[in-house]
């Protein structure tokens, strides 16, 4: 199967005030596969993927310069609506951040506040979504406990839950297993590994192992420039260059 | 051992400290109820003073508190909280913010006689609004002004952003996140430190002496235009002005034991509502 770009990424700098974050970075996201980005602590692996959605655009004192195309219409031009941009980008965190509202209520949320108020629809989502998130036989007999009593992993996927049902073409996780436990994190593997039979995923992860299994491409970050990008294979196995065969054998980082 | 020993100490006086601020104010409370609770009677509650109010009640007081309390709320609560949702949410942190702030923190230290004469000069001379109640209710609302301020962004601040991040990233406008995912959160928080600032100024004297507060009156404030007669200014009087100081001390007792009770009725009521809405909230 040809691939296809997803998001083209061109040319992309970022600073924090004056520090420069992000240097000079072009990578090619296909169309319905995973790519990973890792890299060493403070590489600018989180900030890349939240420019993605332009989340960094609530952070004060930021400024971003380059091109980002998802589906040849660049979202760092002036005048892109940000919401809308969010509602097809959808973005797992590092840390499980569900709201504390009822399991139900947190996975019907983001169809609520995008103007669904129908009563049939809403709970047919709800259950659509969280079944894609492999979270519906655990939690099909209390959606209405709050969402806090889940477990770790428990509640991760709910955050995916809770993302997917909004419908997004793209889902961004950041380091989405770095609070959980082995078990939770190879559930959440698997899901992630089923997503791109349907929606084109990035990953951020500082787990190599995790990068490997997941990923059809890899992009190495180190000090924010993009050492290496290529099949996750390849960079695995056979990188051109010596840093990411240090790196991903783990003689840094 | 010597460990032992400091650890002991510490706790020692830091025990010691409690009791003593304990100490205080039960004595105090306690001589307030023993020389004020014999005036306390169905008539002291419900009847105006009396034969130049050496005898009678305060009804007119109560009611006159309560109704510029209920001014004074409806200008600092909503204003409070949309300013400390507009500080803590909205505004960029810059040079301009940190001066607003640092002026709301200072302003919460005015002594409360400056209100008052501001009070005097900008509502009831320019404005025009007279001596009253409304006067006296808008003086108020500016001396809790900073404090609803301030407790509204110290509750806002317990949100975690993850919240705010989580709602914008699944295509929430600011607003939407702000409004169903971070104010549920934060309003148990901002009434408890309101009330606690409306409590405050209802025992306030100075910003309502030249704004609206009666000496004497025989009657109640029928508009928020008229003048009214309240606790705290009541109490003064009894205690410094009268002619007769001797003999109205105990209605004096018994004014200052209402206005405390009316005081610790408010923050019971943030209480109650802070406990309701948590376990709203949980369920």
């Amino acid at each position: 199967m040809d691939l296809v770009s997803k998001i083209d990424v061109q040319e992309l700098n970022f600073f924090y005030g004056s520090k420069q974050a992000l240097k000079d970075i072009s990578i090619i996201c296909p169309e319905k596969r995973v790519t990973a980005i890792i890299g060493p602590s403070g590489c600018g692996k989180s900030t890349f993927i939240r420019t993605l959605n332009r989340m960094n655009d609530v952070v004060a004192g930021t400024r971003v310069e380059g091109k980002i195309l998802i589906d040849d219409q660049d979202i760092l031009a002036p005048g892109v609506n940000v919401v809308q941009l969010r509602r097809s980008v959808g973005m797992v965190f590092q840390k499980p951040n569900p709201f504390p509202k009822s399991i139900f209520d947190n996975v019907a949320y983001g169809l609520r506040i995008n103007g669904l108020r129908d009563r049939q629809r809403i709970p047919e989502i709800v259950e659509r979504s969280l079944r894609q998130a492999a979270l519906w036989e655990e939690v099909k007999d209390r959606l209405r406990d709050n969402a806090f009593s889940l477990s770790g992993g428990q509640q991760q996927r709910l955050c995916i839950a809770r993302a997917l049902a909004v419908k997004p073409e793209i889902i961004l996780f950041d380091e989405p297993c770095s609070a959980i436990d082995p078990i939770a994190t190879a559930k959440i593997e698997e899901l992630i590994f089923a997503l791109k039979e349907q929606y084109s995923v990035v990953i951020v992860t500082h787990n190599m192992q995790q990068a490997a299994r997941v990923s059809d491409f890899t992009a190495f970050l180190m000090m924010g420039e993009l050492v290496e990008f290529d099949r996750t294979d390849k960079i695995f196995t056979n990188p051109s260059n010596k840093l990411t065969e240090e790196y991903v054998t783990g003689r840094f980082g | 051992m010597k460990k032992k020993i400091t650890q002991f100490l510490g706790f020692f006086f830091l025990r010691l400290c409690l009791y003593l601020v304990l100490a205080v104010l039960l004595l105090f409370l306690y001589d307030i109820g023993r020389k004020g609770g014999g005036s306390i009677s169905w008539e002291f509650l419900t009847a105006a003073p009396r034969r130049g109010m050496t005898q009678g009640g305060i009804f007119p007081a109560i009611v006159g508190t309560f109704l510029v309390t209920i001014i004074t709320a409806v200008l600092a609560v909503p204003m409070g909280m949309a300013a400390a949702i507009y500080l803590n949410e909205y505004a960029k942190q810059t040079r301009l913010t940190r001066i607003i702030r640092l002026a709301i923190r200072n302003l919460s230290g005015v002594p409360s006689i400056v209100y008052g004469l501001f009070g005097v000069i900008l509502f009831v001379n320019i404005l025009r609004f007279g001596t009253s109640v409304l006067s006296a209710g808008l003086t108020l609302g500016l001396l809790t002004l900073p404090w609803t301020i301030t407790a509204s962004e110290e509750a806002l601040k317990t949100v975690p952003n993850s919240f705010r991040e989580g709602a914008l990233a699944l295509g929430a406008t600011k607003w939407q996140s702000i409004r169903t995912n971070v104010l549920p959160y934060a309003v148990p928080g901002m009434l408890t430190g309101t009330v606690l600032g409306l409590a405050r100024a209802a025992g306030e004297t100075a910003p309502i002496m030249f704004t609206g507060a009666a000496f004497y009156l025989p009657y109640l404030p029928k508009s928020p235009s008229d003048q009214f007669m309240a606790l705290p200014y009541h109490l003064y009087i009894l205690a410094t002005q009268h002619h007769a100081i001797l003999q109205v001390r105990p209605l004096a007792y018994g004014t200052a034991l209402i206005l405390i009770a009316f005081v610790l009725g408010m923050n019971l009521t943030s209480v109650i509502i802070r406990a309701r809405l948590r376990r709203k909230r949980r369920n």
